[in-house]
Formats: C-alpha cells, sequence, structure tokens
C-alpha cells in the first residue's frame, strides 16, 4: 500500500531540527571545549581522568535525579535543592548521634527519605498551582526554602531543637555552626571497594559508587516501562489528553517531584560522603545550578533527557571544572578567568536551553494554529 | 427491569444560572442501532454529551434532572470514568492522541496491559511493567477490526487527520466493555474518500452490537447511516423519527423552525442602485482556527445590513476576522473598488472598517481599563483622537475622553457607575454596548458586528440590534452582522448570507422559508438545485 | 465577615502580612526603645535609594511582558557608566550625569536586544530572563577582570588584574544625591536630593503613561489580543517596555551606588532582580499590573521591613537573622504571585 510509503516519509521527519541540533551540538561544543582547555592546561592525563571519575561517581546521582521531572513535563526541577536539604539534615542527625561507617550511612539514607517524600509532596503541590511556570516557580522555591532551612538551624537549632553533641553548635548555644564534620561518614561509599590499576599508580576507582550510579540508571529505565511511567510519559506530553484518558494529572505529577527529591536526597548524601564536610548553610545552594547545567550539557533538554545524557554531561562539565582554572592561568595568566568562566557556561547553557525551549515550543504552538 | 433499549435519556433537563439549556429531553437507543442526532449551535447537544460522559461542568453547576439509563438500570454517571466504566465512549472533534506515543500506545493509553514484577508486590500495581507484546497484539486487531494497515508502533504525530481518527476508534472498541460510541462530528476533518470508508466501519461497529450516537451536521450522512434521528431546538426534542421517514428537506425544517415570532422591520428603503459594493471578497481564505473560510466570494451593498449565517464550526465567524486581518488571509479584499492590504490590522482600521468581534472578553476588551479608555484607545492609535501636545509630545486628552465617554454612555444607555468604571465588572450586554461604543469612535463607513447578542440577556438583545439597525438607518453605516442565531439575522437584515464549509452557501431574504435556510445552512441547498 | 474579605481581597494578602508584620516590628522597636529618629531616617534613604530599581518593573510589567528578571541587564550598564566616569576622575554632579549619560544609550541598545529576544519565546519570559540575568552577571566578572581601566582608584593598589570587587566612591559621586538640599528634622535626616530624584523618576513614569504611546504599550501589555485586533505593533510595544525598565534599572543602580557609597562589581548584583521584584509585589502589583503607587509602597513596605528588622533582630537573636528573613519575605512573596491563578494568564 502505497500510504505505508508516506507514513515512512513522516516517521523519518518527526525529529524536529531544533532540538536535534542541541542534543549533538551542545555536546560537541562542550567536547571541544575540554579538549582545548586540557591542551592548554598542561595537566597530566591520569591526575583529570582521576579527578573526574572522582566527580563522576559522587556527582551523577544527583543529575540523573532530575530526569524524571523532564519525562514528567515539569521541566528542570530545580527544586531537587530540597531534596539536597532533606539529605542534610539526615547527615546533621547522623552527626548529632556520631553514627559511622556504611551504617551510619544506610541510617542516614533512611532518615532522609520520609523528609524527602515530605518536601517533595510539598513542592508537587506548589508546582500543581504554577503550571507551565514549573521551572521558575522551582527556582524560586529553592531559594524561599533555603531561607527557612537557614531560619531552622540558625535560630531553633540549640533552643527549640536539643543538639546532644558537642562542637555542632555556636559557641552562643544557638545556631548550627557552618561546616559540620562527616568524618565518620567519609568515604563510607567509596572505601567499600576501591580499584587501583597496577598500570597507573594515581588511579583509584570507587567502585561501589559507580555501581549505584549504574544501579540508579537500570532502575530508572525499568521505571519509564512501568505502567507509572507510562503514565507521566502522558502527562508530561499532554496534560489534558491525559487527563481525558483518565490518568489523574496533578497526582502523577506530584509522584514525579516526590521521586525526583528523595533522589536528590539520596544523591547529596553521596556527594557529602565524598566531601567529608558539610557546609551546612551552603553545601545545597548550587547543587540545582550544577545539576540541572551538568544534565543540559550532555545534550538534553527542558523536555527530554536520558541518563546517558546525564553521566555525559557531568563528565563534560567537571572536566571543565578541572581543567579550567589552570588553562586560565596558561593562557591569560589569571586562574580566576577560569573560574569565572566555569560560573558562566554554568548559567549560560541553562540560559541558552531555556531560551532554544521556549523558542522551540513557541514555533509548535504556532505551526498548530496554522494546521 | 429488561428493556430493549441499551441507553434511555429520560427526560432530562438541565439549566445553567438560570438559563435552561436542555428540557425533557428523552431519547431511546437499541443495541446496535445508528442513532442520530441533529441541531443548531446551542441547541443543546454539547450539554447532552456533557451529562453523558458525567463531565464536572455539569456537576460543577447544580447536576441536572432526569435520568440517565443503561440497559434497564438508572446510572447517572458523576464522572468521566464512571461512564467510561458503564461503556460510554466517545469520538472526539478534536483528537485526544498523544503526538510522541506510538499507536499502540494510544489505544491503550491509561489502559496498558501489565505484569507483576519483583517491585509491583512491594510497591503496587503502578510499578508494574508494560506488557509491550500484548499491547501490540491488542492494538492490532482493533485495527484489524477497522481493516487499518498502518503499523501499531508508528508513532502518531504526523499521521493524516483520517489516521488518526480511526486510531482515536481503535481506542474506543478495543475496549471490551464498549456499549455506546458517541461520535462528535466525525466527518468534519475527513476527505471524501475517507468519510466513505468511515461510515462503512461505523456501520459494520452496529453490526458488532454496539450502539451509535452520531452528532452531524453533515444531513445526507445523518440519512444515509443512521436508523433514527433526534432533532434538537433550543434544548428540547423537536422531533424523532425513523430514517426511512426522513428527507433533509423535512430534518433542515425541523432543525431551523420559527423560533422568535418577531416582525419583522419593513424595509422602507428606496431601491438602491444593484452595483454599488463597498465591500468585495475574491476568493478569500481565512485560516481561523476552527473556523476557516475557503474560497468565499461575497459582495456588499453599501447601506445596506448583511447578515452572515451558519452552523457552527463553518466558517462564518472567519469572514469578518479575516477581512480585519486578525487570522492569516489569502484572495481579494476591495473597499470601494480599491483592493485592501491582507494581515493588517491597521490597515483595515485605517480604511474605515470597525469590528466588533465576537470573543468580547478575550479580544474585545481591556477588562482591567475603564470604561472610557476602552472607548478611546482604537481612535487614539488610528485616528489620532483626542491627543494634545505638551511640549511636542503627544499627551492623552483626558478631558474630551471623559466627555466623549460621557457622551456615549448615555446616547447608548450603558448602564455603569461611571466612565471610569472598569469593563469586567460591567454585564454582558454593557460590556457589548462600550465595544460598539469604540467601533462608533472610529467613524467607520462599515461596522463588522460579530455574535452581538452571544452571552447577554434578552432586554440587552433588544437594545444592541435597535442600535445597530438605528446606526444603518440613521448614519448610513453599513452593517454586517455575523450571527449564530438566524431568528436574529432575519430579524434586521436586509439580505443573510449563508456561509457553509468555509464557502458561500448562498445569499437569502430573511423572509425566505425555513426550508431554504435549513437546507443552506446544512449544505443541501446546492445540491437540491442540481438534482 | 463580608466586608472582611472585601477589605482582604481589596488590599492584598502582601501588603495586609507585610503591613502587619512591621507593625509587629515596630512595637516591638518601640518596646525595645530603639531611637526612631534614626530608623526614619534610614528608611527615607533606603526608599530612596532602591525605589528606581523597584520602579524598573512598571514598564515591563505594562508591557506585558512580566516581571523583569533580567534586571542585571541594565545594571551592568549602570555600572559600566559609573566606573567610566571615574575612569575619567569626574566626581559631582558631572559625575553623576556623566555615569547616566554614558548608561541610558549602553542600556536603550542592552534592552532593545533584550526585547527582541523575549519577543520570540512569549509566555516564558521570566524564566529566560532569569538566566539571561544570571547569564549576564557572571559573563560580567569576566569583563571586569579584563576591562582596560587604569584610574588607581578602580584598580588593585598591589597590582593585580582586574577592577576591583568594591569600588569606593568616596572621592567622585558618594552621596552627590542623598547631600543634595538635604537637612535634618527632629532628628531625622532627610536625602532631599535622593527622593527628589526619585520622585522625579515616578513622575516621569507616570507621565509617561498618559501620553499615546504610554497608552497604546499599556494597552499591548493588558491584552495582546485586543492590541492587535486595534492595530497596534505588539512587538514593538512590548520592546519599548524592555528598554524603559532596562533604562531604569541602569540608573536605578547609579543612585543606588552613589548612596550606598560603593560600586559594587562582580556576583553582586546576582540577585538584585529579587528584592526588586518583591517590592513591586508587596506593593500589590501583579505578573500583568503594576502602578506607580504599587512601587512606592511597597518600596516602602519592604525596606522598612528591612531596616526595623535590623536591629529588633540584633538584640533578640542573631544578627544574621536578618538577611534570612528578607531571603523569605522576597521570595515568599514571589512564590505567591507565580502560584495565583491570576498570575497564570501571561504564559
Amino acid at each position: 500500500m502505497d500510504s505505508n510509503a508516506v507514513l515512512q516519509k513522516i516517521k523519518d521527519r518527526n525529529q524536529s531540527f531544533g532540538e536535534w541540533a542541541f542534543k549533538l551540538i551542545v555536546p560537541i561544543v562542550f567536547i571541544g571545549l575540554c579538549g582545548i582547555g586540557y591542551h592548554f592546561s598542561e595537566l597530566p592525563f591520569i591526575f583529570v581522568l582521576n579527578e573526574v571519575i572522582i566527580r563522576l561517581a559522587r556527582n551523577s546521582f544527583l543529575v540523573i535525579s532530575l530526569i524524571i521531572p523532564v519525562i514528567a513535563g515539569m521541566g528542570l526541577n530545580f527544586g531537587i535543592v530540597l531534596g539536597a536539604m532533606a539529605g542534610q539534615i539526615a547527615l546533621i542527625f547522623i552527626a548529632n548521634y556520631s553514627l559511622e561507617g556504611l551504617g551510619g550511612l544506610l541510617i542516614a539514607v533512611l532518615v532522609s527519605t520520609p523528609v524527602a517524600i515530605v518536601f517533595g509532596y510539598l513542592v508537587g503541590l506548589v508546582l500543581n498551582k504554577a503550571k507551565g511556570k514549573e521551572m521558575i516557580t522551582s527556582m524560586i522555591l529553592g531559594f524561599f526554602a533555603n531561607g527557612l532551612y537557614q531560619l531552622v538551624f540558625l535560630l531553633f537549632a540549640g533552643t527549640i531543637i536539643p543538639f546532644k553533641k558537642e562542637g555542632l553548635l555556636l559557641s552562643t548555644g544557638v545556631g548550627l555552626r557552618n561546616s559540620v564534620d562527616l568524618a565518620g561518614v567519609r568515604y563510607a561509599l567509596d572505601d567499600i571497594y576501591k580499584y587501583r590499576p597496577d598500570a597507573f599508580p594515581m588511579l583509584t576507582i570507587p567502585v561501589v559508587t559507580l555501581l549505584v550510579v549504574a544501579l540508579l540508571c537500570v532502575t530508572l529505565t525499568f521505571f519509564t516501562k512501568t505502567k507509572l511511567g507510562q503514565e507521566m510519559r502522558a502527562v508530561g506530553q499532554n496534560m489534558h489528553i491525559a487527563q481525558v484518558a483518565g490518568i489523574n494529572v496533578d497526582r502523577t505529577r506530584i509522584m514525579a517531584v516526590i521521586i525526583s527529591t528523595v533522589l536528590a536526597a539520596w544523591g547529596q548524601i553521596i556527594f557529602l560522603q565524598n566531601i567529608g564536610t558539610l557546609n551546612t548553610y551552603g553545601s545545597h545552594e548550587q547543587v540545582g545550578l550544577f545539576a540541572v547545567a551538568s544534565l543540559l550539557i550532555g545534550g538534553a533538554s527542558v523536555s527530554k533527557a536520558t541518563y546517558k545524557q546525564a553521566l555525559l554531561g557531568t563528565f563534560l562539565f567537571h572536566m571543565l571544572f578541572i581543567i579550567s582554572p589552570m588553562a586560565g592561568q596558561n593562557i591569560m595568566n589569571d586562574s580566576q578567568i577560569g573560574e569565572f568562566f566555569r560560573v558562566f557556561v554554568a548559567y549560560g547553557v541553562i540560559g541558552l536551553a531555556l531560551l532554544l525551549h521556549a523558542w522551540q515550543s513557541k514555533g509548535k504552538k504556532q505551526s498548530l494554529k496554522s494546521s | 427491569m429488561t428493556t430493549e433499549y441499551l441507553l434511555q435519556i429520560d427526560n432530562v433537563s438541565k439549566e445553567y444560572s438560570g438559563n435552561r439549556v436542555l428540557k425533557g429531553v428523552t431519547i431511546n437507543i437499541k443495541p446496535g442501532e445508528v442513532h442520530g442526532l441533529v441541531g443548531e449551535n446551542g441547541a443543546g447537544k454539547s450539554t447532552l454529551m456533557n451529562i453523558l460522559f458525567g463531565m464536572s461542568v455539569i456537576h460543577d453547576t447544580g447536576g441536572y434532572e432526569g435520568n440517565i439509563i443503561i440497559d434497564g438500570n438508572i446510572v447517572n454517571p458523576k464522572t468521566p470514568k464512571e461512564s467510561m466504566e458503564l461503556g460510554i465512549g466517545m469520538v472526539h472533534q478534536e483528537f485526544m492522541l498523544i503526538p510522541g506515543f506510538s499507536v499502540t500506545e494510544n489505544i491503550k493509553l491509561n489502559r496498558e496491559v501489565t505484569k507483576d514484577n519483583l517491585f509491583s508486590r512491594i510497591l503496587g500495581p503502578k510499578m508494574k511493567t508494560l506488557d509491550f507484546k500484548k499491547m501490540g497484539k491488542d492494538g492490532r486487531e482493533a485495527l484489524d477490526k477497522l481493516g487499518m494497515s498502518i503499523d501499531e508502533w508508528m508513532p502518531v504525530a504526523g499521521l493524516p487527520v483520517g489516521y488518526m481518527q480511526f486510531v482515536e476508534i481503535a481506542r474506543e472498541i478495543d475496549k471490551e466493555n464498549l456499549k455506546l460510541l458517541v461520535f462528535d462530528e466525525p466527518t468534519a476533518v475527513l476527505a471524501e474518500s475517507e468519510a466513505d470508508r468511515f461510515l462503512k466501519i461505523v456501520r459494520k461497529l452496529a453490526d458488532l452490537g454496539i450502539a451509535i450516537l452520531f452528532i452531524s451536521h453533515r444531513l445526507d450522512e445523518i440519512i444515509e447511516i443512521t436508523d433514527n434521528i433526534t432533532v434538537l431546538r433550543d434544548g428540547e426534542v423537536v422531533s424523532n423519527l425513523a430514517t426511512k421517514d426522513a428527507d433533509v428537506h423535512k430534518i433542515a425544517e425541523l432543525m431551523v423552525g420559527r423560533k422568535l415570532e418577531q416582525t419583522i422591520i419593513k424595509k422602507t428603503r428606496d431601491e438602491r442602485e444593484k452595483e454599488d459594493y463597498i465591500l468585495e471578497l475574491e476568493d478569500l481564505y481565512v485560516d481561523m482556527p476552527g473556523e476557516k473560510v475557503k474560497a468565499l466570494n461575497l459582495k456588499v451593498h453599501r447601506g445596506e445590513i448583511l447578515g452572515i449565517g451558519g452552523l457552527g464550526g463553518q466558517g462564518k465567524i472567519g469572514v469578518a476576522n479575516g477581512i480585519m486581518g486578525l487570522y492569516p488571509t489569502t484572495g481579494k479584499i476591495l473597499k470601494n473598488g480599491i483592493p485592501l492590504p491582507l494581515n493588517q490590522p491597521k490597515k483595515a482600521l485605517d480604511s474605515g472598517l470597525a469590528f466588533v468581534t465576537e470573543d468580547r472578553r478575550g479580544v474585545g476588551l481591556l477588562l482591567d481599563d475603564s470604561i472610557e479608555h476602552n472607548i478611546a484607545i482604537s481612535a487614539l492609535q488610528i485616528k489620532n483622537k483626542f491627543l494634545k501636545k505638551l511640549a511636542n509630545i503627544n499627551m492623552m486628552n483626558e478631558k474630551e475622553i471623559r466627555q466623549h465617554a460621557l457622551e456615549m454612555i448615555k446616547e447608548l444607555d450603558i448602564r455603569c457607575t461611571g466612565p471610569k468604571q472598569l469593563t469586567r465588572r460591567l454585564s454582558g450586554g454593557n460590556q457589548q454596548k462600550v465595544c460598539i461604543a469604540r467601533a462608533l469612535t472610529l467613524d467607520p463607513d462599515i461596522v463588522l458586528v460579530s455574535e452581538p447578542t452571544r452571552g447577554i440577556d434578552v432586554g440587552a438583545k433588544k437594545i444592541v440590534l435597535d442600535l445597530l439597525v438605528k446606526l444603518n438607518k440613521e448614519l448610513g453605516m453599513t452593517v454586517i452582522i455575523t450571527s449564530s442565531e438566524l431568528a436574529e439575522l432575519r430579524s434586521v437584515s436586509d439580505r443573510i448570507a449563508i456561509v457553509f464549509e468555509g464557502k458561500l452557501e448562498g445569499v437569502l431574504a430573511p423572509d425566505a422559508s425555513d426550508v431554504d435556510f435549513g437546507l443552506m445552512m446544512a449544505g443541501e441547498y446546492g445540491k437540491e438545485e442540481v438534482s | 465577615m463580608e466586608d472582611l474579605k472585601n477589605f482582604i481581597d481589596k488590599v492584598g494578602y502582601p501588603r495586609l502580612i507585610i503591613g502587619g508584620f512591621l507593625l509587629i516590628l515596630c512595637i516591638l522597636a518601640a518596646v525595645l526603645a530603639i531611637p526612631i529618629p534614626g530608623l526614619l531616617g534610614d528608611i527615607l534613604t533606603r526608599v530612596g535609594m532602591n525605589g528606581i530599581l523597584v520602579l524598573a518593573m512598571v514598564p515591563a510589567i505594562q508591557a506585558g511582558a512580566g516581571l523583569n528578571f533580567a534586571l542585571p541587564l541594565g545594571i551592568v550598564c549602570g555600572l559600566i557608566g559609573a566606573l567610566i566616569s571615574i575612569e575619567f576622575k569626574l566626581g559631582g554632579f558631572t559625575g553623576f550625569i556623566t555615569a547616566l549619560l554614558v548608561a541610558i544609550p549602553l542600556s536603550a541598545i542592552a534592552g532593545y536586544f533584550y526585547g527582541q529576544m523575549l519577543n520570540r519565546i512569549k509566555g516564558q519570559e521570566m524564566t529566560v530572563g532569569t538566566y539571561v540575568g544570571f547569564s549576564v552577571v557572571s559573563g560580567m566578572c569576566i569583563f571586569w577582570l579584563l576591562a582596560p581601566f587604569r584610574s588607581p582608584e578602580l584598580i588593585w593598589a598591589y597590582g593585580g588584574t582586574g577592577l576591583r570587587v568594591t569600588v569606593s566612591l568616596e572621592s567622585t559621586i558618594d552621596k552627590v544625591l542623598n547631600n543634595f538640599l538635604s537637612f535634618s528634622i527632629a532628628g531625622v535626616r532627610v536625602p532631599t536630593g535622593l527622593l527628589a530624584f526619585f520622585a522625579l523618576c515616578c513622575f516621569a513614569v507616570w507621565l509617561f503613561g498618559k501620553t499615546k504611546s504610554g497608552a497604546i504599550m499599556n494597552a499591548a501589555g493588558a491584552n495582546e489580543k485586543f492590541a492587535i485586533a486595534t492595530g497596534i505593533n505588539v512587538n514593538q510595544q512590548r520592546i519599548l517596555g524592555i528598554v524603559l525598565s532596562t533604562v531604569l534599572a541602569a540608573i536605578g543602580i547609579i543612585v543606588y551606588s552613589q548612596s550606598f557609597g560603593f560600586l559594587q562589581l562582580y556576583n553582586a548584583p546576582l540577585y538584585s532582580a529579587f528584592p526588586a521584584v518583591a517590592a513591586v509585589l508587596i506593593g500589590g502589583a501583579s505578573i500583568k499590573k503594576a502602578t506607580i503607587s504599587h512601587v512606592i509602597i511597597g518600596t516602602f513596605l519592604f525596606q522598612a521591613l528591612l531596616v526595623v528588622s535590623l536591629p529588633v533582630i540584633n538584640i533578640l537573636a542573631d544578627g544574621s537573622m536578618s538577611e534570612v528573613i528578607r531571603i523569605i519575605i522576597s521570595n515568599g512573596i514571589i512564590l505567591y504571585a507565580l502560584t495565583r491563578k491570576t498570575g497564570g494568564d501571561l504564559t
């Protein structure tokens, strides 16, 4: 039947050019940048590789936590900041009770989960009231929650919330110290098994942490093939049609945010067990920014993201992070330039992605009108 | 209680804030029957469907009287989900398909075949894995029933419209408990060959024992496909007849009827020169969503009141919007014999046209601005009225604006607390008067008015219509009224043009017979003459 | 009960809550015997120095582009203007006016291109605008580092590269407006020049609303479809609104800096849009509607709250709480505006 041939043509031209371009061009540009930066930084290859692997292990989980809201059509969830806060609350909890080692870390995970579920639920409620403006709303919500978080730990810690362990509170007895030492759980996950290839003495690979990330990727793939995953995809594509088909749109969206928030909480715990100290009032602030930038650099867009893009993006973004100060130093004789440059890259790539997305979706709307 | 009927709509009435839109409607449908439902816009078809589907818009506005009975049981569905479970399905006028999903995924949307896995046993059924193989098989089966050969895994985005329609039907027949299928204007989007094929499939479905409720404006289709026909007019069943006793003429007449026994204003105008056209439309195409105009030709006499009528979605609304340049337009528009630039609202306004839109709240008003500004703004922009110079800067002359607004308020009897009142707070009728006042402030020689009485109460309706007649008589303005209410057009117009499927079906005198109007609106007028 | 509801509807929750909060703080301040004249003087100064940045929101909202989160775009232009006037060692009013003369055309150009961009992404102005603002600030960091300024006032004393993080204005335009015709009454220092300049800007924006182009721009912003049907070039009007907003932001930061006594470069302007956005919302504006009275009321409430809360909280709790309260209030108010039903019309 010849109509089938026509249909095939339709199938082929289905992918819109803009999306395709962003998917490929952005990673290619950043691969190029990384290559140039690496060349000028004059850093040894093994050193860079080692650093990148460490950062890949500790950051990917957070980046991947962004994917599900994208699938559910809610864009980039800057609200993962709240998830990071849940993770930090759990870490402060175990630090207070001096829980250590892998057991302590698991308890932190257990404690963070219900907190993150509550946070995620609240974020979901707010975002359902701001449909179509989820990204800016989740971002402002992150700032707002940050204020509340500071209020709690500056004013209530030591007064309303009792603290057991000495040295956690400020000398006045009110308010948490600026940094919390996480020595007890430091490398609890990373150190289970570290692979050190004989050929490269400088290389250490935190195998278990990477396995956890791999497991998350597998679970995510599995999840998209479940009933709930399918519902999220449907809601993400068209809320109205999903509603008519009997899917509870608001509930599905809340579920997506909850999952994202819980994953972010776990991701922040993994991140901080590697860092080893918790900057009480600062560790979470940039989580949303850096995770979103990483995802986008991997070629994801506001409406489409996969774990492969998350991993590639994390790799490239952190590569840039490692090499840019040295590259700046060597090219411009100023390491600050490199530092400013990578912050600019983070903001710029998000701005660009949002711009392209808004541009495209407007184009789509117009073409619908004229059809 | 047993009954031979599958669906009984029993004496159903509904009112929206005091406005009765359905009055004791009773319809009975047997299994395997194709039942046609016809009526003009606003006859109550969509309200009836909303009741049948338990849409929230019904229950949020106080519910309805009467009963929905299925297989002899009173069911009265309260939510769309309930109706779905009762076996009521619908093929929507606008497609409810998710473009990024494959045909199968759309057919099985929210009814996916799932299987258990480790997680689903712990976390509940939402975590069940989708059984794509089984889903594909079901999808294939449903498509085969319709004689569709397309690949069940093809994405829906980009499929031709006809195919999308079939995918929608496939989704409905895939539901195992499907008893009643509602089609709302199903052939409106189809090409002729697709429509033929579609009608065959409808018949096939009926033969499977499914009852079918078929809503259409195409009367020949209704005659061809249905077993019985119900005609609705003004929320009432005016006739319930077997198709074999009906013909297109009869249905057309029933549909239109004589709603308003209003004496037609006798025209005492002199015979005007036939050839003096103020506006000529040639081969006009307007791409207005839902109201497309396709190759329309129409000439407007100087100083007349021209009515433009037709059923909803046939394009009558698109005509005025196209002339004003609000939607992409091609063709030729001649004003006083001079071509008018297309797609440029400013040029249209400059040339002495003024427009009172059908979308009063969306397009017609600055709802959060005062009456006086609403009246003045167009003339300010187009005619540079109400300005004074202050150090060579164009300032608004508030005093003049106020004065003009007060005059208009008095002249058009706009009921308000004063010229500073926000238009949002006005009633529909008074909002309409503000829109007309703004149009008049432009001193136009043609005023186009779309749906002038939509959503306003009876008293205000008469005032608005009388006003338009007055403008025409006293100021010699040419008035083009577009309206869904035929009775209204017949009461004020000199001539009435009927638009069908984007084309001019014909022009009638206001006192032409109901049958003629009915046939024209159903697009059967031309066909009759040929045969 | 009905009256109460009407009252709340009319005043709006933001004004009511912030007003109530302010009242409590004032009572506390009185109880704690904090000197009132000093506070009043501070409030006046801060209203004057922040007011124009808040005012910058008005044209953007009126033109239908929503809250202008890309305020930093105008701010960096203003900073460049101030830097150039310092580079040429211009002080006093000469310096101030030179800064304005350089900043205004720069910001008008920047606003024009930004407006062009926003016209292609209607409905997403706020999300994109926020990140455009962030990108501009972080991109300008590199510029500050490389900019060819030579004046010792501007560069590091020990000869490092780039501009200082904060540039002192002491020898140039420090407090030119604040001290102009300034006087003290009952212990309250009134920065006459500053307030007069703010009033002048407000009057100019108000007057613009009364011109033909102002009325047309308002109509374009209030209802795009209406505007098209009235033959208005909506895109052009939106650009006009954005340009005005950006220019006001540039003027605003110069006025702010002369009062503050320092130019803050690098990451300082990163979050500068948020307090301005919050203030105009507190004043009763919405994403779709803003007037001069919203600006004045909002700036006053917001700044008064910050001024009064600082000493009160210093006595009652930790000093850094004042900053925390600012974060909670400003973001809470923005959140409220974004989640309101009426706010949805923009998209």
